[in-house]
């Protein structure tokens, strides 16, 4: 069997591929309801009923999309770049603590928001300066670090929350205290339950497609994305750009859990993220690590996830079947991806 | 500082070590086929989930506990199937199609286990692998607790690893896997596949990983709860590395890893540990990774080929 | 008058296509037991691909192979290598982390036996060793080895299976001059044991000198086929381009003032490939210098040098007053040109477009950007002026770069770099690869930048390159540099002694 590259491609191929690659993901969503003994058309339209049906569901969707669309982001940002961000639930994390610092009183309005903002995304860049700079001084392959401190940041949050930022009035479920209210993000629309997360994080996927298609910038990520070699060759400072990419990704992924305490929860718990970060990678690549692809894939992943709680409640299917859909997905997608440019010859 | 010293002394101490380096060197050596033969396995983490979660229902159903690590080896080697012809003759992203087998082969567990025990809420136990009790070998003080108490499946890693390394080093079979992660075209050159060897590795080694999560289910503890490989995966692919890809030397460094976490364990229980919160004996074994990581970073022994897609023909 | 020895290989009618283009067209060809045949073409005449056809990496499209009167399976380089055909390819196929003794032995045992003991491998290939004139250590690692003892492990691999027939690729282009030498004794004492040889070559005087018959190839099709002993090196010449393009030769030209001085510069070592050692150059206005030398000695280090790449560790590199920084911007910042070896890996991205790949090193000044805002609409012109100047065949300048042929990709990046007017030109390995008509291209275009007044420091592994082009020709061996002999001042046969390292002790 050999691949052979197609010189140019045609827009059928590159855009019936990808909706293949869904079509099939939806086979399985049947196959798997089937096995489940649920009715495969009927748990599919529970799930889309469960994303979209009503408006406090659609509004679900879009409040679970946000995050996503953060760490989408982050993991867009870095892989374009071919840095491995395995670790932006880490980063997710230290954004979350930096909102809780700097929102449960030391500072007041107007400055809490924009100021705990920047330190999240600070916060959330150091978190994967280290591995990066483990890369680009001692060539430690970013993978296995980054998905390490994950799991190290997890047990620091617990540490945190059963110790210095333990909630006092907690019912001893450990917590921390209460964001004050003006350091919560508003409601977009009064007595809806979207908060301004959601168009924060639009703003973040109009910002980063214009670094990446008009800056120079956006043009050293990609080129070190694509080979290094002939960017370092060419001039360009590769380590740097590494840098920075990396401070870009691990701020935006800080932001997803800076958003979810400040706009949604409004308290930090060990269970903030089911997994944001590592939902991020699948995402970034459903989108093709296209920015604006982002938005539209987060509110996909998020769709699924939604419907299927909801779906799982009336169904009976257990909620894991989203986690297979999007895996499966996520498979699909690159298999198609690589069949846009590639025919395969069986001879 | 006495505390320390009985701790390092005492019998249960050396068993719980070796104990908990047999999963690590079940999976530590999977994973070393595969980069031997130049592809990186990020499924690792799901494929020892699905290790777990197959070797145990097998047994909750019935079947015998060696049937139950066959089960577990069988699942592995599926998703092991699935990540090789993904990664090698189609050439996708070794990250991507390993992180997401890792994702699928997680929730494929989960997704079972909720529809085999919806109403669950404490795990059900199976019984598992007894320590041995051989004649005169058990018997022999401290060495018997802790080498000849062990569990049959300990021992299979043992022997395991050995495997691997007479293998990999002395017999045409194992040269031709090196060969592949080094040169692919010089193994293509002498007339062998090197899709064949590749994806041959890769299922090889996915299923000794899933024999490596059955060890947690059917012998550590007895039951499969979520979250119970917990980053172990990732941890044998730092394993790896610290190794420098050769059995022997990896081997040691899980044992040196399981050691640290034996004793972080019983460090708790003392007045030293009663000051330091418990996360941070838990955060050690994940960061020691790191700094194992560290320690190897000058890799001049890297397989030369590990993580480069081979195309053949490509002008 | 019908030759009576048998046929071993015969060839017929062999046709391969890629895409659009024609590789091999009914090629058909015969090789006898005993003998030695040539395959001549220049770069893109489908030498390769007819070699690769042979021992089964490709597959042919119509035609087909014989072996010793049997049908050789296509596409099977197993079936290749049972059939008694051995390769020794180009780019050697070797494992640099293994052994001598174990590539050789990759693959020649069953992989579900326990295998032979090491001490008959070692033995047996300690007994061809001396059979064919082969010196190797077979507990040594490949990756220590030289260029040229990595070749006698390549032929070692065939001869340990029983070839025989060997095809050789390119087998001279990496050795020097007495390389090539011990090369041919090897290979007739091949022949007198009753092998027979195929080899490529481009290298007309090694033609002449051992094969018994030459097959001329071009553009995919046989031209002529002919007796060594009855046609000349300038015949079979004329057959290889068809007669229609004579390679530029560069008139003498007067040196200007020294626009970089190395003096004495040391770099490290890199694994096998040695680092500078105590180097003098000086490149002068309005010079070209050729530096000669088997691949290996040294070149990276000095191209990497003047690239910016690397630092020296001691010794000092000067333009016009020595240099407060160094890097690879701040090369292209003083206007030192930079063609780099390898156009792939090195040079271009493949996917990116053409205006892209223009821009690569010039994309942060002021003309193709603005406060860190790209201005794509200047870098897309500057690219379809060099498209324009330079002749590059392309879809457009929106295209990927990967699509070009290598000939016009190299005609891209001798335009990005030559368009702002360079002082100095780094051309290393500038027209591997490439067919005659890129060849004289950016030869010619070489040849104008010096008349221009820049200085050009031409790497290169063809010694009939140097000594066509250069006005001072020095030679690099295990990092050393030679001093410059003046063009014409010294044949090709002095030359590779240098190569070979001769000479050097002397002037040490």
């Amino acid at each position: 069997m050999r691949l052979d590259p197609i010189a140019a491609p045609p827009l059928s191929r590159q855009i019936g591929l990808p909706a293949l690659a869904l079509v099939a993901t939806l086979l399985v969503a049947m196959a798997l309801a089937l096995i489940a003994g649920a009715d495969p058309l009927a748990t599919l339209g529970l799930i889309a009923k469960g994303a979209f049906g009503s408006k406090f569901a659609a509004l679900e969707t879009l409040n679970r999309a946000t995050p996503l669309i953060f760490t989408g982001l982050a993991v867009a940002v870095a892989f374009r770049a071919k840095l491995w961000n395995i670790g932006a639930e880490a980063q997710l994390y230290a954004g979350a603590i930096v909102a809780v610092l700097l929102g449960t009183g030391a500072l007041g309005a107007p400055l809490v928001l924009p100021v705990s903002a920047l330190a999240a995304m600070l916060a959330g860049a150091l978190v994967l300066l280290g591995p990066v700079v483990l890369k680009t001084r001692l060539g430690v392959d970013e993978v296995v670090t980054t998905l390490l401190l994950n799991f190290v940041m997890l047990l620091f949050v617990s540490y945190l929350l059963e110790g210095p930022m333990k909630d006092p009035m907690g019912m001893g479920w450990p917590k921390s205290p209460a964001l004050i209210k003006e350091a919560r993000l508003p409601r977009i629309v009064d007595g809806l339950r979207l908060h301004w997360g959601f168009a924060l994080a639009l703003i973040a996927a109009v910002v980063v497609w214009v670094i990446q298609s008009r800056t120079t910038l956006g043009f050293e990520m990609r080129a070190v994305g694509q080979n290094r070699e002939a960017a370092r060759f060419a001039g360009m400072p590769v380590n740097v750009v590494l840098v920075k990419t990396a401070l870009l990704s691990g701020g935006l992924a800080a932001l997803a859990g800076w958003s979810e305490v400040a706009g949604l929860k409004g308290h930090l718990s060990s269970d903030l993220s089911p997994g944001f970060g590592y939902t991020g990678i699948i995402v970034a690549m459903l989108a093709l690590l296209h920015p604006l692809g982002v938005v539209l894939s987060a509110l996909f992943v998020a769709a699924i996830f939604v419907g299927s709680d909801s779906m799982s409640r009336a169904a009976g299917v257990p909620t894991y079947i989203a986690d297979m859909l999007l895996a499966t997905a996520l498979l699909f997608m690159v298999l198609a991806l690589m069949l846009t440019r590639y025919r395969v010859v069986w001879k | 500082m006495s505390d320390l010293f009985d701790i390092l002394l005492s019998v249960s101490f050396w068993a719980a070590a070796i104990r908990i380096a047999s999963p690590l060197i079940f999976a530590t050596m999977g994973e070393l086929i595969c980069e031997r033969a130049g592809v990186l396995n990020l499924g690792i983490e799901g494929i020892m989930v699905i290790g777990a979660f197959a070797g145990w229902m097998a047994v909750y159903l019935g079947a015998p506990l060696w049937l139950g690590v066959t089960a577990a080896m069988a699942a592995g080697m599926l998703f092991g199937l699935l990540h090789a012809t993904l990664t090698v003759p189609f050439g996708l992203s070794q990250h991507v199609v390993g992180l997401g087998v890792t994702m699928l082969a997680t929730a494929t567990s989960y997704f079972a286990y909720r529809l085999a025990l919806p109403e669950v809420t404490s795990p059900p136990k199976v019984t598992p692998f007894a320590p041995m009790d051989l004649p005169v070998l058990s018997d022999i003080p401290f060495l018997g607790p802790v080498l000849f108490q062990q569990t049959a499946l300990t021992w299979a890693a043992l022997i395991c690893a050995g495997l691997v390394g007479f293998v990999l080093f002395r017999t045409p079979l194992g040269l031709a896997v090196r060969a592949a992660g080094e040169n692919p075209a010089a193994v293509e050159a002498q007339g062998l596949s090197v899709t064949g060897l590749r994806m041959g590795a890769v299922v090889v080694g996915s299923g000794l990983m899933a024999v490596g999560g059955s060890f947690l289910t059917l012998s550590a503890f007895s039951s499969f709860f979520f979250e119970m490989v917990n980053g172990r995966g990732w941890i044998c692919i730092a394993l790896v590395v610290f190794g420098a890809w050769r059995p022997g030397k990896a081997v040691l460094g899980a044992l040196l890893f399981a050691a640290f976490d034996a004793l972080q364990i019983r460090l708790q229980q003392t007045p030293l540990g009663a000051h330091l919160p418990y996360q941070v004996f838990l955060m050690a074994p994940y960061l020691l990774s790191i700094l194992a990581l560290i320690l190897m970073s000058r890799r001049a022994e890297v397989p030369a080929a590990l993580m480069v897609p081979y195309r053949k023909g490509e002008r | 008058m019908t030759d009576p020895r048998d046929v071993v290989m015969r060839l017929d009618r062999i046709t391969k296509r890629f895409g659009a283009l024609t590789a091999n067209d009914a090629i058909s060809l015969t090789l006898r037991r005993g003998e030695v045949v040539a395959l001549l073409g220049e770069n893109g005449a489908g030498k390769t691909t007819l070699m690769n056809i042979l021992f089964g990496h490709y597959v042919a499209d119509d035609g087909r192979v014989e072996v010793f009167g049997e049908p050789l399976p296509p596409g099977n380089p197993r079936a290749a290598l049972a059939a008694g055909v051995g390769m020794v390819h180009q780019h050697f196929t070797l494992a640099d982390n293994l052994t001598v003794l174990d590539n050789i032995r990759l693959g020649t045992e069953s992989l579900f036996s326990r295998g032979a003991s090491r001490a008959t491998a070692r033995a047996r290939v300690e007994a061809l060793s001396r059979d064919f004139g082969l010196a190797v250590h077979p507990d040594a690692r490949v990756g220590s080895l030289t260029v040229g003892e990595r070749q006698r492990v390549e032929i070692l691999k065939a001869l340990y299976r029983n070839a025989r027939i060997l095809i050789l690729d390119e087998p001279t282009a990496v050795l020097t001059p007495q390389e090539a030498e011990a090369l041919f004794a090897t290979l007739r004492r091949a022949i007198a044991q009753g092998l027979s040889i195929l080899f490529i070559s481009h290298k007309l005087h090694e033609v002449m000198a051992i094969a018994d018959r030459c097959v001329v190839l071009r553009h995919g099709k046989v031209v002529g086929e002919v007796a060594t002993a009855e046609t000349s090196g300038a015949e079979l010449a004329a057959m290889m381009v068809g007669g229609e393009i004579a390679l530029p030769e560069a008139r003498p030209a007067t040196a200007g003032k020294v626009l970089m001085r190395l003096d004495g510069v040391t770099t490290p070592d890199k694994g096998a490939a040695p680092g500078l050692k105590r180097v003098t150059l000086d490149l002068r206005a309005g010079e070209i210098v050729g530096l000669a030398g088997v691949s290996g000695n040294g070149q990276a280090a000095l191209a990497d040098l003047i690239s910016g790449l690397i630092l020296p560790g001691s010794g000092s590199v000067t333009m016009d007053g020595p240099l407060a920084r160094w890097s690879p911007r701040e090369a292209i910042r003083q206007g030192i040109a930079r063609i780099p070896e390898d156009r792939h890996k090195t040079g271009t991205i493949a996917d990116f477009t053409l205006t892209e790949n223009a821009v690569l090193e010039g994309y942060w000044q002021t003309g193709f950007s603005k406060a860190g805002l790209m201005d794509w609409r200047a870098a897309e012109s500057f690219a379809e002026g060099i498209i324009a100047a330079y002749d590059v065949r392309c879809p457009g300048p929106a295209a990927r770069i990967r699509l070009l042929s290598g000939g016009n990709m190299q005609k891209l990046i001798l335009g990005r770099v030559l368009e702002p007017g360079p002082k100095i030109i780094l051309a290393n390995q500038p027209v591997r690869g490439l067919d005659v008509g890129a060849i004289a291209y950016v030869q010619s275009r070489l040849i104008a930048a010096r008349d221009g007044g820049a200085a050009v420091l031409l790497i290169s592994e063809d010694l009939d390159e140097i000594m066509g082009l250069a006005d001072v020709i020095h030679v690099m061996s295990e990092g050393r540099l030679s001093p410059g002999f003046a063009r014409g001042s010294k044949t090709a046969a002095e030359l590779g002694l240098w190569m070979a390292g001769q000479g050097f002790d002397h002037a040490a």
